[in-house]
């Protein structure tokens, strides 16, 4: 188990370094001028050849990007003389927009994308597996029909229509709560609710559309194993049979996706946060974007990608916490 | 003492393409201490039937008589069958490697069934657990009944299967093909274990295979199968020293026997199993019969004009072929054993 871990955290950290590498390498080739950004529009270009020696864009692109992967680690120096400051772990560098730390941006804006995304997903998953039980059991029925072809409807549904819908019924013309903003889970945790439930029912919506029908075809599957029906030869009850030997493996691929899709969403959901306006980490990607503002984006790019494989490495470990088949002796 | 009265069973299952008719009409008896063999090749209804005995036809229609030490099981509460599932019946699955739940331990899902009928303790019902696997032959039982199925040899998980089977003390065990997924010696080790149970404790048998060679070994009755319906119906040596039905008798000539002269071609029945769907008019297995195709026009109208009945042929020997010669003697028990 140990050494499991140890070979997989050194995957990791090498998949980590490649995505730094390629995303810093499509910056490199990118025209637009680092340097001319962050001296702002009324440089001269003496300056700017002074701000690009002092950004260390003179060297070449190893040189940089291996000061940046050391930098994340040791920290940097950037500029010199008076100008210089020092910036400690973890140093994701300064945005050239704002010129604030990347990583204090980040961790202002984690919150609000780590509510969004734990909230949603908690709806998702409960919503997505009732409906996909109650059908694999009540298969051919008019419910499991309903249910299914519902399903079809919402998973078609575009997240920006389904916030729109939802905006303009329940905020707009029934009035049942104030337009959302973020507010923080400590400051008010009734009106942090509040503010998310359309954002998390609109990012739920799909995914639990999509969840039922993955559910449903796992437990039909599940059901008609052998195993299950050793289960009934037993003489146990029906409902034993389904809770003991027939959901539990039907649901091991659900948490298997569980866990990638959440690691996906926690450094942010680009699309929602920007329709309902919430400070994440989503919406900060989307604003550097506009703005070619590399090291955030760089930050935000490596923090998903931190995510998506320690989410991977936790689902390996919870499935062979399930399965023992899965357990390498 | 008859356990088990089987009558005019049927089972139908309906499908997108009709109705499939998987077993129409078998009868059969099973007493304590014997052993009933159910030969035929797959499609000819011999599992649907042990699952249509044991309640498990999930989705499918089942018609006539089945009783069970005296109760009536066609039409009966789930919960009747239920509390005699694993308790008084218990079935032995052939793939024991996917008939087992990969997530718990053999010792649990043995422990699970003593509990579910004893209402035992977990500690009491994992050491009757342990208990079976030991009379079962597997070494360590204590050790290996905190093991997963996937850590147990094929032969071991065959006994495992038998003795989760065992564990309740049914009267009646039903076993589908429980060799066909090992390989031969194990085969052996495995039949004569059951054997070995059976005549400890009395215990009626069904052995269902398509191997002959299994039959020989352990049947004392066997009912032979085909499109659903019985052919041939026989004690075990009267089967294999005279069969009366062609299909029988493909299938006893279509074994290789090593006393065979050089050259000697394998026997075939040509053709393949009936669809169960559209089964042919009449006797289902006129199309790839020798006899009907050797008979005369006018005589062989009767193999196409309806199904024919199990008729008694002589003392405890029926066979459903209205072409029926004279029996001459044939392959003896002995031989096909070896």
């Amino acid at each position: 188990m140990i050494a499991f871990l140890i070979r997989r955290v050194a995957g990791i950290l090498l998949t980590l370094v490649v995505i730094a590498a390629i995303t810093f390498a499509v910056f490199y080739l990118l025209p637009s001028d680092p340097a001319a950004q962050f001296c702002g529009k009324d440089c001269s270009a003496d300056r700017i050849l002074l701000v690009r020696q002092q950004m260390g864009l003179d060297d070449p692109v190893t040189v940089q990007f291996g000061r940046y992967l050391v930098g994340i680690f040791a920290g940097q120096t950037l500029g010199s003389g008076s100008y210089a400051v020092h910036c400690g772990f973890p140093c994701f560098g300064y945005s050239y927009q704002s010129a604030q730390p990347v990583w204090d941006l980040m961790m202002d804006r984690l919150p609000a994308s780590a509510s969004l995304a734990v909230g949603a997903a908690f709806l998702w998953l409960v919503m997505g597996l009732a409906a996909g039980v109650v059908s694999a059991l009540r298969r051919g029925t008019w419910l499991d029909r309903t249910l299914m072809v519902g399903t079809i409807g919402i998973a078609a549904m575009p997240v920006y229509f389904t916030a729109m819908v939802l905006l303009y019924f329940v905020v707009g013309q029934l009035n049942l709560i104030p337009y959302p903003r973020y507010i923080a889970f400590g400051e008010h945790p009734f009106q942090w609710i509040q503010n998310l439930i359309l954002p998390w029912i609109t990012l739920a919506l799909m995914s639990a559309a999509m969840y039922a029908r993955m559910t449903r075809n796992s437990v039909i599957e599940t059901m008609a194993e052998p195993f299950v029906r050793t289960a009934r030869a037993k003489g146990l009850r029906e409902r034993r049979v389904v809770a003991k030997h027939g959901l539990r493996p039907a649901l091991t691929p659900v948490a298997t996706m569980l866990g990638m899709d959440l690691g996906g969403l926690l450094a942010g959901a680009l699309i929602t946060e920007s329709l309902f306006g919430l400070p994440g980490v989503g919406k900060l990607f989307a604003d550097s974007l506009n703005k070619a503002d590399q090291p955030v984006i760089m930050g935000v790019t490596l923090l998903a990608s931190f995510f998506i494989v320690t989410s991977n490495l936790i689902v390996d470990v919870v499935y062979a916490w399930i399965d023992p088949r899965a357990r390498l002796s | 003492m008859t356990l088990l009265e089987v009558k005019d069973l049927a089972v139908e299952f309906t499908t997108a393409e009709g109705v499939v008719r998987a077993v129409r009409g078998v009868d059969f008896t099973v007493e304590a201490g014997r052993t009933l063999g159910i030969v035929g090749e797959s499609g000819s209804g011999k599992s649907v039937t042990s699952l249509a005995v044991m309640g498990l036809h999930r989705g499918a229609a089942v018609t006539g008589s089945v009783r069970f030490q005296g109760t009536e099981l066609i039409g009966a509460p789930e919960e009747t069958v239920r509390q005699l599932r694993g308790r008084r019946m218990a079935m032995v699955f052939q793939d024991a490697l996917t008939s087992l739940h990969p997530y718990f331990t053999i010792g649990d899902q043995i422990a699970e069934a003593h509990r579910a009928h004893f209402g035992t303790g977990r500690r009491a019902a994992l050491a009757r657990a342990v208990e079976v696997l030991g009379d079962v032959g597997i070494p360590e039982p204590a050790r290996r009944a905190g093991e997963y199925p996937h850590q147990f040899s094929g032969g071991m998980r065959q006994r495992a299967m038998i003795a989760l089977a065992l564990s309740c003390e049914p009267d009646l065990i039903i076993a589908d093909e429980p060799t066909t997924a090992l390989d031969v010696t194990v085969q052996a080790q495995v039949l004569e274990l059951l054997m070995k149970i059976q005549q400890d404790r009395g215990l009626g048998i069904i052995m269902i295979t398509h191997d002959l060679g299994v039959i020989a070994r352990v049947a004392d009755e066997v009912l032979v199968m085909y499109g659903g319906a019985a052919a041939e119906q026989a004690p075990a040596e009267t089967l294999f020293s005279t069969p009366r039905h062609p299909y029988t008798q493909g299938l006893l000539d279509s074994l290789p026997r090593l006393d065979a002269a050089d050259g000697d071609p394998l026997h075939a029945i040509p053709g393949s199993p009936p669809s169960l769907l559209s089964p042919p008019a009449g006797c289902a297995f006129h199309p790839r019969c020798a006899r009907y195709a050797a008979a005369p026009e006018e005589v062989r109208a009767v193999c196409t004009d309806g199904r024919p009945p199990l008729r008694l042929v002589a003392e405890q020997h029926r066979s459903a072929c209205l072409l029926d010669p004279p029996s001459a003697g044939r392959t003896t028990h002995q031989e096909v054993t070896a």
